[in-house]
């Protein structure tokens, strides 16, 4: 019972949005980088912008907005005490990840293969301002990849959970939390993609 | 208390908001495809803040939460503000 009277949730979550805002300091130097470059080369930015594929970049948005959607029904779901719905959605939500990241791996792959990666022969004889846009594009994008890895990563542990009753509809602060780092990710896509798919 | 507990967000406001960001990622790759010039990225930006604001405050609970939130929130994105401001200063008056 000690444990139970110990619980702070407003805390617990006060905690985990100063982390979030971390992170969005984080990324808003990545955005600052790219804004800065943009406006010295916007040409070369629009031009590189354009080989991207506006097909996965737009799939993919789609599949991150979807998946947040899953993820905020998963906690109402539990609060109300229906648990089977929240292990489908956050399974539901594991699999949007695992299909954000093969759509990337093709993106990756198919950039590579033209020999498109940060210090390749073919792109260091290129525009200065196209190297830059493709340097920025493979660290920003790798990193929030990699936030999409450890995004998962926290919602299979929180099915695990949720399955064993340890996350129930008294106690839901965990499911949350890995929620809010869910939507967090959700969010900086939502920057990532007009920014590096859609300029002109 | 109510807030300790948690305010249960109906099924149907999450929807809405997750078809209002649906048609709001169409509007932003149809208007990217028109040539607006320099204004295309105002508009690029202007509806990924509003979007960003629809995950916030709904997905993300912000709607419900406590004043002081929403205080942290704002002191966060004003911190980045002052981050983005700075660096045009010294980038445009070089």
């Amino acid at each position: 019972m000690s444990s139970e009277a110990h619980k702070d949730y407003a805390g617990a979550k006060l905690g985990m949005w100063l982390f979030l805002f971390t992170e969005i300091l984080l990324f808003g130097g990545l955005f600052i980088l790219y804004a800065v470059y943009l406006f010295f080369h916007p040409k070369d930015f629009a031009e590189a912008s354009n080989e991207l594929s506006l097909f996965f970049g737009t799939l993919n948005t789609v599949v991150l907005l979807t998946s947040s959607l899953c993820v905020a029904v998963a906690v109402s779901a539990l609060q109300k005490g229906n648990r089977k719905l929240t292990l489908i959605l956050l399974a539901a939500t594991v699999g949007a990840a695992v299909l954000f990241l093969i759509n990337k791996f093709f993106e990756w792959s198919d950039k590579i293969s033209h020999g498109i990666f940060p210090d390749s022969p073919i792109l260091t004889e290129r525009v200065p301002g196209e190297v830059v846009f493709f340097g920025l594009y493979y660290i920003t994008t790798g990193l929030h990849g990699l936030h999409v890895l450890i995004g998962a990563g926290l919602l299979i542990w929180v099915f695990f959970l949720v399955r064993s009753g340890a996350v129930n509809e008294k106690d839901f602060v965990t499911l949350e939390n890995a929620g809010l780092y869910w939507h967090l990710v959700d969010l900086i896509w939502i920057f990532i993609f007009p920014l590096y798919y859609l300029i002109l | 208390m109510d807030l300790e507990a948690g305010h249960i967000v109906p099924y149907r406001t999450f929807i809405f908001v997750w078809i209002t960001l649906m048609v709001l990622t169409l509007t932003t790759v149809l208007v990217s495809r028109m040539d607006l010039g320099p204004l295309n990225i105002w508009v690029a930006l202007g509806i990924a803040c509003f979007k960003s604001g629809l995950v916030i405050f709904y997905f993300m609970h912000m709607q419900y939460e406590r004043l002081i939130f929403r205080a942290y929130l704002f002191v966060a994105l004003l911190i980045l503000a002052i981050f983005i401001g700075l660096t045009f200063f010294d980038v445009l008056y070089r």
